[in-house]
């Protein structure tokens, strides 16, 4: 029984991760740009929702508003600072985006305050639901992973199946070509970032009624979201989905069943400090095992 | 190399004897907020001149260079909590650990390449983050407080602030002379040569990934030292000390300073650390103001602040 729930929980983080990290490799495999802001973004998702859930009163209201400022975020975002970096040096992102962290950081201590908030949930999504007989699991939660596996399928779709997802395969296969074929790329690139800031927003938006919204909250999950796209290969939405679950269901079942493993040879105290360190290490060790293995990743993107 | 007189060797001479007499200034003035600000700040700068070996001559972009700062650290609080209070114990162990770790990480981590280079780096000091947060026995997220600092016999007394803090300046001018001499032997041109061309030194036949590691460990080691000096002067060891901001600063005071000159990191620390200690005297959100900065720098002043003096120079 605990096995099953703690399977969903694993389940439901690792599509929690695929969503950030989807958006991750969508601009890194496009734009050849990366962005360490984008833990930033999904930060904001999750303040922006707990803002207008307060104001308006509606937890779907306030998700959805959330939603479209997360997305109006990251176009001003990518207008205003981003599309200058691109063609640059990785260096040059990584710092310019860390010094974005930064501001974001302070930016919302000055604005929401140094203490977190709380995202209350309506009462409809508080109560559990039996999905198998004598299994009980919370309806907010089982509605994360349904949402989370229609946006992928979703993205799926439309990077697969329609003109837009054309042209942005294509811009991640060459990017001059098809500015020469008269398709208008900065357009295509602010689109492609908006969608990666919305799909941050969301996975933190979502994420936040269960941990509390706080400052520097998308900084570990942003480095499990690199972890995932080196391991599934960077610019491959396929590999990051599997990579994500895999991901998130090491890190949760480890968290819940390595401190009884760790209790059978370790003193009970000193089992709770070190299992949740050796889950965590064991994400990274499963990295370097990958790299040695297959340094471009498990499924590396096409050659450019 | 023949010295030259020019607008950025002076300013480095005038830098370079600047924190030479600092102490004095600090006694005559009674200033001692000056003396440890600048104790910190040259930890800082020995770790970054460290990363500027490996990022601006060696072109490896390592953005987990915080974790030799804690594993430095660590070993110097760890014996220290296991009732080893000498330094000519800890100081090796120090250095030891961080270039075992540098090989381990650097021998995974250079088969890749660019961006997968600086997340791969970044993962593993993370990885360095959780094992020093999971070791209850040392204190875990907590850290470790050292109650005494290292001890060299009657030779030096590293509670004395004049005398600790020298001891980090010639442990600065010492790491600087020996980046020097590594740059310009053999060994450090071929590196520098592996950056530039890294097939055509395959093709002359140097195996490129033996000398980079080489060069990796060499910076891990340089950057252990760092952390052994950091932990002495704090007195305090934690996790949150090697997270991954700390990394980032890193690599921005070497921007700041100018990637790949000699003295380009120094100057850079001295200029981060300052520009943040007066921010944050004026405000509580000083990263409302570094963060753009940043931004600002590398979107408009490659070189960094050794690249604007050799500018004016020309000009």
């Amino acid at each position: 029984m605990v096995l099953v729930e703690q399977s969903l929980n694993g389940l439901q983080f690792g599509l929690l991760l695929f969503l950030l990290a989807a958006g991750l490799t969508l601009v890194f495999g496009i734009m050849d740009f990366v962005n360490l802001a984008h833990g930033s973004l999904y930060m904001m998702g999750a303040y922006f929702a707990a803002t207008f859930t307060a104001w308006t009163g509606s937890f779907i209201l306030g998700v959805l508003l959330a939603l479209g400022a997360t997305l109006l975020l990251g176009i001003a975002l990518e207008f205003v600072a981003l599309r200058h970096l691109y063609g640059r040096d990785h260096l040059d992102q990584v710092l310019a985006t860390f010094g974005l962290i930064l501001f974001f950081n302070d930016a919302v201590r000055l604005i929401w305050g140094p203490a977190g908030l709380a995202l209350p949930l309506p009462a409809w999504l508080t109560v559990p639901v039996q999905i198998i007989p004598g299994v009980y699991y919370p309806a907010y939660r089982l509605s994360i992973i349904i949402v989370a596996l229609a946006v992928a399928a979703l993205l799926y779709v439309v990077v697969m199946r329609t003109r837009i997802g054309m042209l942005i395969r294509a811009g991640a296969s060459n990017r001059e070509m098809i500015g020469a074929l008269g398709i208008n790329i900065k357009l295509l690139f602010t689109l492609v970032f908006g969608l990666g800031a919305a799909l941050a927003g969301l996975a933190g938006l979502m994420q936040a009624p269960i941990l509390t919204v706080q400052i520097g909250m998308g900084e570990n999950i942003l480095i499990l979201a690199f972890v995932i796209i080196v391991i599934g290969g960077i610019g491959s939405i396929r590999g990051a989905f599997l990579a994500a679950i895999f991901v998130g269901m090491i890190d949760t079942l480890g968290r819940a069943f390595l401190p009884d493993l760790l209790r059978m040879v370790l003193s009970s105290a000193a089992a709770s400090t070190a299992a949740p360190a050796l889950s965590s290490m064991l994400i990274y060790l499963l990295m370097a095992i990958v790299l040695v293995v297959r340094p471009e990743g498990l499924f590396p993107a096409a050659k450019r | 190399m023949k010295l030259q007189i020019n607008t950025s060797n002076v300013v480095v001479a005038l830098v370079a004897a600047g924190l030479v007499v600092l102490p004095l200034y600090s006694q005559l003035t009674g200033n001692i907020f000056i003396l440890t600000l600048f104790t910190r700040i040259i930890i800082f700068a020995l770790a970054a001149a460290s990363l500027n070996l490996i990022m601006g001559y060696g072109g490896m972009m390592s953005f987990g260079h915080a974790a030799y700062l804690g594993i430095g650290g660590y070993a110097v609080g760890i014996l220290a909590h296991e009732g080893i209070g000498s330094g000519f114990i800890q100081w090796p162990v120090a250095l030891a650990v961080s270039a075992l770790y540098a090989l381990v990480i650097g021998a995974l981590s250079l088969r890749t390449r660019g961006v997968y280079f600086i997340m791969i780096t970044l993962a593993f000091a993370q990885m360095a983050y959780y094992i020093a947060s999971g070791m209850s026995r040392y204190g875990g997220d907590d850290g470790l407080t050292i109650y005494k600092r290292s001890s060299f016999g009657g030779l030096i007394d590293l509670s004395n602030r004049v005398q600790f803090y020298y001891l980090c300046l010639g442990c600065l001018f010492g790491g600087i002379y020996l980046i020097w001499r590594i740059i310009n032997s053999r060994f450090g041109l071929v590196v520098q040569g592996i950056r530039s061309n890294e097939q055509r030194m395959q093709a002359i036949g140097y195996h490129a990934n033996r000398y980079r590691l080489v060069c990796f460990v060499i910076s891990g080691t340089i950057c252990g030292l760092a952390g052994a000096l950091l932990a002495n002067n704090t007195d305090f060891i934690s996790p949150a000390g090697m997270y991954w901001t700390r990394s980032g600063e890193l690599m921005v005071m070497v921007v700041f300073g100018g990637m790949g000159s000699l003295f380009g990191p120094v100057i850079g620390t001295i200029f981060f650390l300052l520009l943040e200690e007066l921010l944050s005297q004026f405000t509580e959100y000083w990263a409302l103001i570094m963060g753009p900065l940043l931004l600002l720098i590398v979107l408009f002043a490659r070189g960094g602040i050794m690249g604007l003096l050799g500018r004016f120079n020309r000009g």
